[in-house]
C-alpha cells in the first residue's frame, strides 16, 4: 500500500517535460515536490498564476501571493499573473495539459464525485467542475477504499457528480488503473505488497486484468 | 481628467441601501476590500446579496458581515472556511448559491462585457445544470449560463489614480477586474492613491471608466489564511 507521499511520487512519474499542470488541494499539491529537476513544467494556480514556486521562507512571505489552497507561495522566474476569468479561459480552452485532483468516488465510466456529501457540510465545488469539464488529461489521486473498507471505484457514483466521463487515470494507494473509453477500470500496476486479488476485492466497479500486472516503481 | 476620489470608505458606501446586490473582489482573504467591508459593518446595512468567490473566515472579510446578520444571500464557489456560515446555512437563515469558480468568473465577466449569456461545459451532468438550457456544439454538450451584475461592486487594488485607473498586485487581482466592470456603481479602494499621470498607461489593469469612486484605504491587515513556509 502507498501512503500519501507514495501516491504523489507515483503521479510525479506521469509528468512530462513542457507540461502546464494544475494541481488540486491535498495529495496533488505534494506531487510538485517529486517532479525531477530535469523536467521543466509550469504549475497553474486557478486564482491567477502560471509559475508556482516553492513555499516562501519566513522573510519572503507575501499576503498578495497565494495558491488555490490559500497557502503562501513564491513565483518562479518567468511567471505570469492574471485574473480569475483569464485563468479559467485557459483551463476551458484546453491549454492546461494535465489536471491532478482528488476524488471521493470515481465510476467505471470516468465520472468523478469530489465536491459534496449530502447532509454534511457543503463547502462548494470551487474550480473542480470547470477543471474536469475541460482538462485534456485528468489523473485522480485517491484512496481505493473508505476507512470502513467500502470501494471508491464504483460501477456508478453515489455522491453528487462533479463531472461526467472525464477521468483518464487513477493512482490510488493500491493500484494504477486507466478508465477505458468504453468503460471499466484497466489494471496497470500494483502498489508494493498488494496482490491482484486484493485489488479485485477493493474494486466494486468492473476491473479488467490482462496478463501479468507489474508492481509499480516510485 | 474626471476626479473620482472620495474621502474614505464611509463616504464611498454612503448610499448602499438595504437589499442591495454587491460584488466583492478577492480570493480567500487575498485582495478583499477590507476598508469597504468595515464601512458596511459601521453602516449596518442589511439584507445584502453578496457575490464573492468565498465568504471570508469567521472573524475577517465577509465573515464579519455574516456574524452581524447583514447578508441575506451568498453567491460563491467555495465557502469552506467559515463555521458561522455553516451554522446559518444549516439553520436556513442564509441563502446560498454555489457556482463553479470558472463559471462565476465568466458570469461576472459577461456582466461587465454586455453579454447576457454564454455556454460552458462546466457542470454538465451535475446538479448545477438543473433547469438550465443545454446545447450541443460540435459534438460536446454545454450549459447556458447568465451574466451577473451588481448594484455596487467593491474592489481592492494595489495602486490607483484619481481618474480611477487601477493596478493589482500578485494573486490579489483574481475577481477584482471583472467585478469592477460589472458594477452599476464601482467603488475601488487602493493601497496607494496617486495623481493622474503617475501610473504608466501600459500597466493599467482596470481602466478608470469602470470605476466611479476611489479612495485610499487605511490600515490594511492583509490577513493570511494558510501561512506556509519553508526553512531556507
Amino acid at each position: 500500500m502507498l501512503d500519501k507521499i507514495g501516491i504523489a511520487k507515483r503521479i510525479a512519474r506521469e509528468v512530462r517535460d513542457g507540461m502546464y499542470i494544475n494541481l488540486g488541494i491535498g495529495i496533488p499539491t505534494l506531487v510538485a515536490n517529486y517532479i525531477p529537476s530535469s523536467i521543466n513544467v509550469v504549475l497553474q494556480s486557478e486564482n491567477g498564476l502560471l509559475g508556482i514556486g516553492p513555499f516562501p521562507t519566513e522573510a519572503e512571505v507575501d499576503p498578495d501571493l497565494i495558491n488555490a489552497g490559500k497557502q503562501t507561495i513564491t513565483m518562479m522566474p518567468g511567471s505570469a499573473l492574471f485574473s480569475s476569468a483569464e485563468s479559467f479561459a485557459m483551463i476551458r480552452s484546453g491549454k492546461v495539459d494535465l489536471t491532478i485532483l482528488g476524488a471521493m468516488e470515481v465510476s467505471e465510466q470516468g465520472d468523478i464525485a469530489n465536491w459534496k456529501v449530502p447532509g454534511k457540510m457543503v463547502k462548494g465545488m470551487g474550480g473542480a467542475m470547470d477543471l474536469v469539464a475541460s482538462a485534456k488529461h485528468i489523473i485522480v489521486a485517491m484512496q481505493h477504499c473508505s476507512k470502513e473498507g467500502a470501494s471508491k471505484l464504483l460501477p456508478s457514483c453515489t455522491l453528487p457528480i462533479t463531472g461526467l466521463r472525464c477521468v483518464k487515470r487513477i493512482v490510488s494507494d493500491m493500484a494504477v488503473v486507466d478508465i477505458l473509453p468504453g468503460g471499466g477500470f484497466k489494471l496497470l500496476e500494483r502498489a508494493p505488497g498488494v496482490t491482484v486479488d486484493d485489488i479485485k476485492k477493493a474494486t466494486a466497479g468492473k476491473l479488467i486484468v490482462e496478463g501479468e500486472i507489474p508492481e509499480m516503481t516510485l | 481628467m474626471i476626479n473620482k476620489v472620495v474621502a474614505d470608505a464611509d463616504e464611498a458606501v454612503r448610499d448602499i441601501p438595504d437589499q442591495a446586490v454587491l460584488m466583492l473582489g478577492g480570493f480567500g482573504l487575498c485582495g478583499i476590500p477590507e476598508n469597504a467591508i468595515a464601512a458596511l459593518l459601521r453602516k449596518g446595512v442589511k439584507g445584502l446579496t453578496c457575490i464573492s468567490n468565498n465568504a471570508g473566515v469567521d472573524d475577517f472579510g465577509i465573515g464579519l458581515m455574516l456574524k452581524t446578520r447583514q447578508v441575506k444571500k451568498m453567491i460563491s464557489s467555495y465557502v469552506g472556511e467559515n463555521a458561522e456560515f455553516e451554522r446559518q446555512l444549516l439553520s436556513g437563515e442564509l441563502e446560498v448559491e454555489l457556482i463553479p469558480q470558472g463559471t462565476l468568473a465568466e458570469r461576472v465577466r459577461a456582466g461587465g462585457a454586455g453579454i447576457p449569456a454564454f455556454f460552458t461545459p462546466a457542470g454538465v451532468g451535475t446538479e448545477v445544470a438543473a433547469g438550465k438550457e443545454t446545447r450541443d456544439f460540435d459534438g460536446k454538450i454545454y450549459l447556458m449560463e447568465r451574466w451577473l451584475r451588481a448594484d455596487f461592486s467593491l474592489v481592492k487594488a494595489w495602486k490607483g489614480d484619481t481618474a480611477g485607473n487601477l493596478i493589482y498586485r500578485g494573486t490579489a487581482r483574481n475577481f477584482n477586474p471583472m467585478m469592477a466592470a460589472a458594477g452599476k456603481v464601482t467603488i475601488a479602494e487602493v493601497e496607494e492613491l496617486v495623481p493622474v499621470g503617475q501610473l504608466d498607461p501600459n500597466h493599467i489593469h482596470t481602466p478608470g471608466i469602470y470605476v466611479h469612486r476611489i479612495f485610499q484605504g487605511r490600515g490594511y491587515e492583509k490577513r493570511i489564511e494558510q501561512r506556509t513556509t519553508r526553512k531556507s
